[in-house]
């Protein structure tokens, strides 16, 4: 059984020099509702795990986070659409680490999947790969580069539908990060549009096992 | 020729490149203009990075839940499917996307891109690109053949790369550029321009081809 509770409660476990996943990609997919609780706790000195940098034209969502100052540390993709994150990083007060979305996809997933590490040939000869320190294999004649798990004391995910047991499923993108980062994380909390009762096995996206706390987004 | 018809003859020409069937990641501009230049017998299957394979045409009413890689509202074709990040970037990585389209900041003889940094100014990230141009089989540049007059294609990329050698091919206006083992050949020309205005906006030596054709567009 996946515990229920409010978007405050599930902010409230989010502590100071934490780790947090937030998944969504751009507006699409992201567990808006917490993510404004935790913007309003105050917590500081986060490190971030999230696609991109969010988009400032939406009032709530991980780029409020950064606006707030709370974020020590971004690791992302794409942080184009949020001028603040690259005005902040270049004037020191937010470290951002660029990673590749394949090699951050597997990365999650290496680290929630029980894996050490992901060897892959994105990034290699390029300023994020060898020349970044990062260990070069050749594998039947082909380099690869190695890329380490990340892991995270807290999930922040989104789903549309999540059951009582915490099985999710979902509509549209809105899969993006959210499916790897559920696996990569101690606490896991979930904001869903609609709560149901039971979601046929045939469509869980999620398994239950891995969703600690569901927070009703109210969307529906 | 004005700018925006200049964007419409390259992605014109690019859309010739595809065969019905095949599996296609347009970056974000120019490429995604292709699609409206495809023959009426070539249907691509899109491949949307953020989650979808087989993307649909732009909707009437948008759906929040349905964006493409740039983030604007998008729709599902019939036959499409939603995944996750890893699923997709695992299409990407393993081989099963046939061709990706995208900008350059610059490009080399070698093949070498770089489309993500310009260090000290513009850093947006390289998103999903870098996996893109190593995973897709072909990788086309699409992009002016120069920027205000300073050359895009060189003999070395000085920005930090996206990745080493991974263009197949580059479609400007000013001609259709293949990526060989000897340097970069040019196989189409744009009628309105000579070689040698061609090799002049390039900071490469061209390999004219023997077969050199008109770009028909």
């Amino acid at each position: 059984m996946a515990k229920k509770i409010t978007a405050q409660e599930a902010a409230a476990l989010v502590k100071d020099g934490m780790t947090v996943m937030v998944g969504g990609f751009l507006s699409v997919g992201g567990a808006n509702e917490v993510l404004h609780a935790v913007a309003e706790s105050g917590v500081k000195n986060l490190t971030v795990i999230c696609n991109d940098g969010g988009q400032p034209k939406f009032e709530h969502g991980v780029q409020e986070l950064i606006h707030n100052g709370q974020v020590a540390h971004l690791i992302a993709t794409h942080i184009g659409v949020n001028p603040e994150v690259g005005q902040m990083m270049n004037a020191g007060t937010m470290k951002v680490t660029l990673v590749p979305q394949g090699s951050m996809a597997e990365k999650i997933r290496a680290g929630g999947y029980g894996l050490g590490g992901v060897l892959t040939p994105t990034g290699l000869g390029t300023p994020v790969g060898e020349e970044a320190g990062k260990p070069v294999y050749t594998i039947n004649g082909k380099e690869y580069l190695f890329e380490e798990p990340l892991h995270a004391d807290v999930a922040i995910c989104y789903g549309t539908q999540c059951d009582q047991y915490g099985n999710v499923r979902f509509h549209g993108t809105t899969r993006n990060f959210n499916v790897v980062m559920a696996t990569a994380a101690d606490t896991v909390i979930l904001q869903a549009d609609e709560l149901v009762d039971e979601i046929n096995p045939d469509d869980v996206i999620i398994q239950g096992i891995l969703v600690d706390y569901v927070v009703d987004g109210g969307a529906k | 020729m004005e700018k925006s018809e200049i964007k419409k003859y390259i992605a014109k020409r690019v859309a010739k490149e595809f065969h019905d069937g095949d599996v296609v990641n347009l970056g974000i501009g120019l490429p995604t203009m292709v699609p409206a230049f495809l023959p009426d017998d070539v249907k691509v299957i899109l491949e949307a990075e953020n989650g979808m394979v087989g993307a649909g045409a732009k909707p009437e009413v948008a759906d929040p839940c349905i964006s493409d890689a740039g983030g604007s509202p998008a729709s599902i074709a019939t036959g499409g499917a939603f995944i996750d990040s890893a699923t997709s970037f695992g299409l990407i990585r393993g081989g099963h996307v046939d061709a990706t389209v995208l900008g350059a900041l610059q490009v080399d003889e070698k093949g070498n891109l770089a489309n993500w940094i310009i260090p000290g100014k513009m850093v947006p990230g390289m998103g999903g690109a870098m996996d893109l141009v190593v995973g897709a089989s072909n990788v086309i540049v699409a992009m002016e053949h120069t920027q205000k007059g300073n050359h895009k294609i060189l003999k070395e990329c000085t920005l930090p790369l996206t990745a080493k050698t991974c263009v197949t091919k580059i479609i400007t206006e000013m001609g259709v550029m293949n990526v060989t083992d000897k340097g970069l050949e040019l196989v189409e020309i744009n009628p309105e321009f000579t070689v040698e205005q061609v090799q002049e906006a390039t900071g490469a030596t061209l390999i004219i081809s023997p077969d050199l054709k008109n770009i028909e567009a």
